[in-house]
């Protein structure tokens, strides 16, 4: 913003104060996130920059605590470095479990919810939809009502939705199940509440790219002789793709930062990232944790990026210039 | 007659036009429905099942009613005792139930569901049960010996309403009533915690929109009116928290404000205060807020730019060459347009910090604790239907400020980024 040409010199340090507001605003806003990375890389066991650090001295900084990542749970952690241990590693870390465990369960729940997601999207934005508004109000509200209410009702729910594991059912369903055969401490329940959670950001991203989707060309397709299959796969599909990828990816984070729903219905076996970073936490507050926040705001960054570069291919596909 | 008929417009194959296209409608309207159902049956059984669980669990106790059948049974037969003063046959009742509870081992139940109305009873029904296969009768005499309180016409009102399965009780908990001798009443000063923890949550939800409100309407100003390739540069500053972890935004307040923090390092550096007055800015109140006001702060940016960026600046010039100073031209002319997005994201902002667990459970100590950390507290102790109850109390008021939104806002216009 220009200041004008007729400005007076009061208008002046105002437009000049408002500029070190905003940028003191970002400030607040961006600096909380880049202290993790220099605090990560601390040689000493402590949350704050040390006198060594602030110095730049190289004795300060060490990569001490991504090697407890590795080692933290590992039955012998100063062994050779061969490649048994790194399979342990693998195998048995505590860090590296929560992650692989947060990944499948971001990965499945993002599929379920994009795929049902997208699906109702295409629905909720034909203009016949009955209880249109009802309906959507329904599927957005996992976004607003808090995560607690939905986490109780969930432990209530889930331990009851069981099934006798001896039972024909069981045994199909049983590996998805407790060894109880129930959804609590499960990994499908898990899945399933981590997809609830996502639903309202894949309606919304896939709703809103659908609102600039020119609808004559479905009947062109159809007028062209393509059946309903071959109408979504070559056309309506690559016109919403980029939608549904950041609808996709704003439920794999969701799921991925998601701890409330973890802690009331979730197991031992199913220990998550953040579930052991919140643990973490509360309990001793290691800079282990400094290492982790590192690497997930390392992953942010470059989601952020994806999703940004999506929005403008597709706005340059609508035809829309500018944001 | 049949001219009336040949008149009417039919399609290619002679049925009725009117009739053809309202067949045509709602096909079209089966299959637009169709495609909603699988998500709408998945989030009914994920979603609206378990809410609709915790509400049955918010009514529903079972643990006196199934350990103590005689007494349920003389309740329903007597529905017009006399708290005050029962007669034999309950004591009788009373006793029996009682030994029956030792030898199940159901005491812990059945004082824990008597407790939540009648507070302190845990130990009396333990001593009562541990007592009851010695006893003779008269019983009233025997067990007032065991310990007086088994007179209290309150535990005795407690027990008939324990009595019924089904009960709006835990409600009343929940809103700080407690069962007297004379009845429901609301409960002492220093007891009425639950509506305190309400009203301090939306009182610091309030504090926190408006602060969100205050940061955020220079910023998105600025983002705003600024040339397009600055501006987007900008808005990765204010994206990049919306898609950083929640725990890591957590994590480095609490780096920054604890008393060995950064910010008290730097505050005692530049010499502004003593080392032993270092501030205490974390595991309180004031660690809630700032964090809070962190994390919503991208969700009042984003409505309030979408809304400013669409403002004609030839308004403000148009203000300006009538003679209008530029306050008056912020207060008359801009501020009254970017109302809609004041109200979106105040709204939101509003709705997502009374609900707001995380934050205040890692960050808020002993103060800084809002009603779902209460309702998280309750479940911890396996007090499951007070837990729900003030869950209960939580969604309702969620939902009416949800349908509020709707109305002001409109939830079609809810964005991301």
């Amino acid at each position: 913003m220009a200041l004008p040409i007729y400005a007076s010199p009061l208008e002046r340090i105002w437009h000049y104060s408002y500029l070190v507001i905003c940028g003191l605003v970002f400030l607040f806003l961006i600096a909380p996130i880049l202290i993790v990375i220099p605090l990560s890389f601390n040689a000493e066991p402590y949350f704050s920059l040390t006198p060594k650090m602030m110095a730049l001295d190289p004795e300060g900084y060490s990569l001490r605590w991504y090697d407890t990542l590795l080692t933290l749970g590992h039955p012998t952690p100063d062994e050779a470095r061969d490649s048994s241990w790194w399979s342990t590693v693998w195998e048995r870390a505590t860090w590296v479990q929560a992650a692989k465990n947060s990944f499948w369960v971001g990965l499945w729940a993002t599929i379920l919810a994009t795929v049902l997601g997208t699906i109702a999207a295409l629905g909720l934005s034909r203009p016949e939809m009955p209880y249109r508004r009802l309906i959507m109000a329904l599927m957005i509200s996992p976004m607003i009502v808090p995560i607690i209410i939905i986490a109780v009702g969930m432990s209530f729910f889930f331990a009851q939705a069981c099934i006798d594991p001896d039972s024909a059912m069981g045994t199909i369903f049983g590996v998805f199940l407790s060894e109880k055969g129930c959804l609590a401490n499960s990994h499908l329940g898990v899945i399933m509440a981590h997809a609830v959670l996502g639903i309202p950001f894949v309606i919304i991203t896939v709703t809103a790219t659908l609102s600039g989707f020119d609808q004559s060309l479905i009947r062109a397709a159809h007028s062209l002789g393509a059946n309903p299959r071959t109408t979504f796969f070559k056309v309506i599909m690559p016109l919403i793709l980029p939608g549904v990828i950041s609808g996709a990816l704003f439920a794999f984070v969701t799921s991925f930062d998601e701890v409330v729903a973890v802690l009331f219905i979730a197991g031992p076996d199913q220990q998550t990232i953040p579930r052991q970073m919140f643990n973490g936490i509360r309990e001793a507050i290691s800079p282990a944790i400094l290492a982790v926040a590192t690497i997930l705001v390392v992953i942010s960054v470059l989601l952020l990026t994806t999703v940004e570069l999506l929005r403008r291919r597709s706005d340059r596909l609508r035809g829309v210039t500018g944001r | 007659m049949a001219e009336a008929a040949t008149n009417l417009l039919t399609t290619a194959d002679g049925r009725p036009l009117k009739a053809a296209l309202a067949a045509a409608q709602a096909r079209a309207r089966r299959r637009a429905f169709l495609l909603v159902l699988p998500l709408l049956l998945f989030v009914v059984l994920t979603f609206l099942v378990p809410i609709g669980y915790m509400l049955k669990r918010s009514f529903e106790h079972d643990g006196f009613a199934n350990s103590a059948p005689t007494l349920v049974n003389w309740f329903a037969q007597n529905k017009g005792f006399d708290p005050a003063n029962p007669p034999e046959e309950a004591y009788a009742a009373l006793v029996q139930d009682l030994a029956r509870m030792q030898v199940e081992k159901t005491t812990g139940q059945a004082g824990t569901r008597i407790n939540y109305s009648v507070p302190g009873t845990i130990s009396l029904f333990k001593k009562g049960a541990r007592e009851a296969d010695t006893l003779t009768p008269p019983f009233k005499e025997a067990l007032l010996a065991v310990d007086p309180e088994w007179g209290m016409p309150a535990l005795w009102r407690g027990m008939e309403s324990a009595s019924h399965v089904y009960t709006p009780e835990f409600y009343l908990v929940a809103a700080d009533r407690k069962l007297t001798d004379e009845g429901w009443a609301r409960g002492d000063d220093g007891q009425r915690i639950y509506l305190y923890l309400f009203v301090k949550t939306f009182i610091v939800s309030a504090i926190i929109t408006v602060l969100c409100l205050l940061l955020a309407f220079p910023v998105a100003h600025l983002l705003a009116t600024l040339p397009m390739a600055k501006s987007s540069l900008l808005m990765i500053l204010v994206l990049l928290p919306f898609w950083t972890s929640l725990l890591v935004r957590t994590t480095s307040w609490i780096a920054l404000l604890q008393e060995q923090g950064i910010v008290n390092d730097l505050l005692v550096g530049i010499g502004l205060i003593g080392n032993d007055g270092r501030l205490s800015m974390m595991y309180n109140m004031t660690g809630t807020i700032v964090a809070m006001t962190h994390v919503l702060l991208p969700f009042m940016i984003l409505p309030l730019y979408s809304v400013m960026k669409v403002i004609p600046p030839s308004y403000a010039r148009a203000a300006r060459s009538l003679g209008a100073t530029s306050w008056t031209t912020f207060r008359r002319v801009y501020l009254p347009q970017t109302l809609p997005g004041i109200a979106a994201g105040s709204l939101l902002v509003f709705i997502l910090a009374v609900g707001y667990y995380i934050t205040p459970a890692l960050v808020g100590g002993a103060d800084g604790q809002l009603i779902s950390n209460l309702i998280s507290f309750h479940m911890s102790k396996s007090n499951w239907s007070l837990a729900a109850a003030i869950a209960g109390m939580l969604l309702v008021a969620i939902l009416v400020l949800y349908w509020l939104y709707d109305r002001l806002v409109g939830i079609d216009r809810l964005k991301l980024g």
